[in-house]
């Protein structure tokens, strides 16, 4: 069966172009990438997709998710986390082992994986954990969590304290070809805090985070990635103080990437007018100045990824006292949207904005995709960037909807999401 | 006799000047009450008054039951430990719970920033804050404003130092938004761990050294240091604190002459009040107690004694 893509506009994030390309799709790959208005009556398409006035791009690949199973599927599991995944235009996660158990060996690692076929949604690449149990004391299996299908290690949430085992981790890592990824915080500094520190902490009374408590984990890491030689990948940047040391540190050559997360490019701490838990996120939200920060580093290229640390809770986590409030928010349905912003800010252009968000995870986390190209896998995703819409909470995919952006007017919309040939998601009209 | 227009009363920084000159005024109108033989008025006949403490208080939480109790409403006490709070209740099924059995007013503290918003948000019962967090107290700012106007018959313009943890003390943070909505001129001092960053856009000013902070300030208010946040490293000893910080008469010289000294207890003699000063003429920590109540009273009759038809007097 042959598939056929028309009249779109191709968004080719790794050549950085625009153009009017039809699309050929059979056995999950992409067989021919033609003009439009080209002799396509010459193939006979079994199934024609019309793609007039949209954008036909890459799978979007989201390198930093939470998708809650096993332990936590009242908030999402690896159906609902995929199911929003490709609601959102993503076709491709990566999970992050905060599971419970954690995933640090191969039975959860395998687990997940098994989950993720059995959806047949979105494609997962399982994150494991550093040390067993993200206690961060001793490393896991890196080997056999890599056999199994692991594509990087992090115990995000829980920062590997010591800064032996994280360059021990390194090291190791980079030897069995994993990723690593820090979540950059002193959590002694960031002691009891709940949101940034500084002129709305003071103004409503609740205790700070400063930014120092992620930019000191920042500087460890790059340190120790010039000490071992291993690629290391800052997650969720969000001060200027970050932006700034990533950049001297790429300036000196030194394999780090980083990603940030929409609602920091998005939001600031200015938003916090209440004591809306929605907002509670870690890190925090920063200043309009780290807001200017983060972008300039998206533009610049300081910033490669935009992931969502789509972090799913339930009211019980959410309908609470602030302090008691878990740190998180979903994201991957609005990271389209709000990546569009940007471009029609003029902070990136269209491929630039994809390419943050496809093929630069991919290179990143040693996976395919992020491409559209003769003979890759047909994942990709059809967008709207012009409909206007208000995000509404019966319009989440995610079983979570603790999102600051609803209630919000959004522009651009995923409308169509191909994993591997099959239509995984194609929005109702 | 006009009345609060909100049904809760959770903040200093939302409430206005008009609101907050009504409060001290109905308050001054009501203190006579506490003076007289029989000490209670049929007012909040009826009412009912339920204070929610989840924080440990004697002075508060006394202050508001003698109150409400001068005014004849009926109250009930409620500790987080004697609550469903140990059987694993949540904080909104507990307080839905109480508000099935219809009370008027839910007075609640709470260590949690916030949690009077939350809860005034979810409950048709007026919610009184208590203190919650490192947030706000706004009745213990008000009490303070009562006895800053009964003894210097003002608050407009005068100079007043709050000497402490700033950065922990609900008690500073309400008297600084109240003391300069009501135009006094409001500075802070501490050693540095005790100022919260950008406390100037608050509209106040920082000075650390205690002599130059107390110089020719009017009013001079102390704040309890919490013991049980020495293990957050915001200070040595209780011994150093004292002698860089502590106030002593010495230190006092620098001030007005007239000045007065106020603290919202309980005090730790010897550590931020020197044993002399706290008995001294200019302290005015027991008529704060007193004055407490007067407000209590007055709060708990401008939410609520609009829906009674009984005289006051």
């Amino acid at each position: 069966m042959i598939i056929c893509i028309k009249n779109g506009i191709l968004v080719d994030p790794v050549r950085r172009s625009l153009e009017h390309l039809d699309l050929l799709i059979e056995h999950g790959k992409i067989i021919d990438i033609v003009p439009s208005l080209a002799s396509l009556e010459a193939v006979s398409c079994d199934q024609t997709i019309d793609a007039s006035g949209k954008f036909v791009i890459p799978g979007l690949i989201d390198m930093h998710v939470h998708l809650r199973e096993p332990g936590y599927e009242y908030k999402e599991t690896v159906a609902s986390g995929t199911m929003a995944a490709v609601a959102g235009g993503f076709s491709a996660v990566a999970c992050m082992p905060n599971t419970l158990p954690p995933n640090d060996c191969r039975a959860v690692t395998e687990f997940i994986l098994r989950q993720a076929e059995r959806a047949g949604r979105a494609r997962v690449y399982p994150i494991a954990a550093i040390t067993v149990g993200q206690k961060g004391k001793s490393l896991t299996e890196f080997g056999d969590l890599k056999n199994a299908g692991a594509v990087g290690v992090s115990d995000d949430g829980f920062p590997v304290t010591n800064s032996e085992i994280m360059r021990r981790a390194m090291e190791y890592a980079n030897y069995h070809g994993l990723a690593v990824i820090s979540h950059s915080e002193d959590l002694a500094l960031s002691s009891n805090g709940v949101i940034h520190e500084g002129q709305v902490s003071t103004r409503i009374g609740l205790p700070g985070i400063p930014s120092a408590s992620e930019e000191i984990m920042v500087f460890r890491e790059i340190a120790l990635s010039r000490l071992t030689g291993c690629p290391v990948h800052i997650a969720h940047v969000s001060t200027a103080g970050s932006v700034e040391l990533i950049r001297r540190a790429k300036d000196d050559g030194l394999p780090v990437t980083a990603e940030t997360a929409p609602h920091y490019f998005t939001l600031d701490h200015s938003a916090l007018t209440g004591y809306d838990t929605s907002f509670k996120v870690k890190p925090p939200l920063r200043t309009k100045e780290d807001v200017i920060a983060v972008k300039q580093g998206l533009s610049e290229g300081v910033i490669d990824v935009i992931a969502t640390d789509h972090a799913p809770h339930s009211p019980m986590e959410k309908d609470v006292t602030f302090d008691e409030a878990e740190f998180g928010m979903i994201g991957l349905e609005t990271a389209l949207p709000l990546t569009l912003n940007l471009v029609r800010e003029g902070i990136l252009d269209l491929p630039d904005a994809i390419a943050k968000l496809s093929c630069n995870p991919a290179s990143i986390l040693h996976v395919s995709g992020g491409c559209l190209q003769k003979g890759s896998d047909a994942d990709l995703a059809i967008i709207d960037t012009d409909c206007v819409y208000k995000l509404l909470p019966e319009d989440i995919v995610s079983k979570s909807k603790n999102s600051p952006f609803v209630g919000r007017i959004l522009k651009g919309r995923n409308e169509l999401t191909m994993v591997g040939g099959n239509i995984v998601f194609e929005r109702k009209t | 006799m006009s009345y609060l227009a909100c049904k809760d009363l959770i903040s200093m920084a939302q409430l206005s000047v008009d609101d907050i000159q009504l409060i001290l005024d109905t308050a001054e109108s009501l203190k006579d009450i506490s003076e007289r033989d029989i000490k209670k008025v049929p007012t909040l006949r009826g009412k009912t008054v339920v204070n929610f403490f989840y924080e440990p208080s004697t002075r508060t939480r006394m202050s508001f039951e003698i109150a409400a109790k001068r005014l004849s409403a009926d109250t009930f006490n409620l500790t987080a430990s004697s609550s469903s709070i140990v059987k694993g209740e949540t904080l909104t099924d507990t307080i839905h719970n109480i508000q099935a059995m219809h009370p008027d007013i839910i007075v609640i503290r709470h260590p949690s920033t916030g949690t009077p918003h939350l809860l005034a948000s979810q409950v048709s019962a007026g919610i009184v804050n208590a203190g919650d967090g490192i947030n706000e107290h706004p009745t213990q700012a008000l009490l303070d404003m009562l006895t800053i106007k009964e003894k210097k018959g003002r608050i407009n313009g005068l100079k007043i130092v709050i000497v402490g943890d700033i950065a922990h003390s609900r008690v500073a943070r309400s008297n600084i938004f109240g003391l300069t909505k009501l135009g006094a001129d409001v500075t802070v001092s501490g050693p540095p761990t005790m100022i919260p960053v950008k406390i100037e856009d608050l509209g106040v000013k920082v000075v650390f050294d205690p002599r130059k902070a107390v110089k020719d300030k009017d009013v001079i208010m102390l704040l309890r240091i919490q013991l049980e946040r020495q293990n957050k490293f915001l200070l040595s000893t209780l011994r150093e604190y004292s002698s860089f910080f502590g106030m002593t008469e010495e230190i006092i010289q620098y001030a007005k002459q007239d000045a007065i000294v106020m603290h919202p207890g309980p005090i730790n003699r010897g550590v931020e009040i020197n044993n002399s000063l706290a008995d001294a003429e200019s302290s005015v920590i027991l008529e704060q107690v007193t004055n407490g109540v007067a407000i209590r009273m007055a709060v708990l009759y401008l939410l609520i004694g609009g829906q009674t038809s009984d005289n006051m007097h």
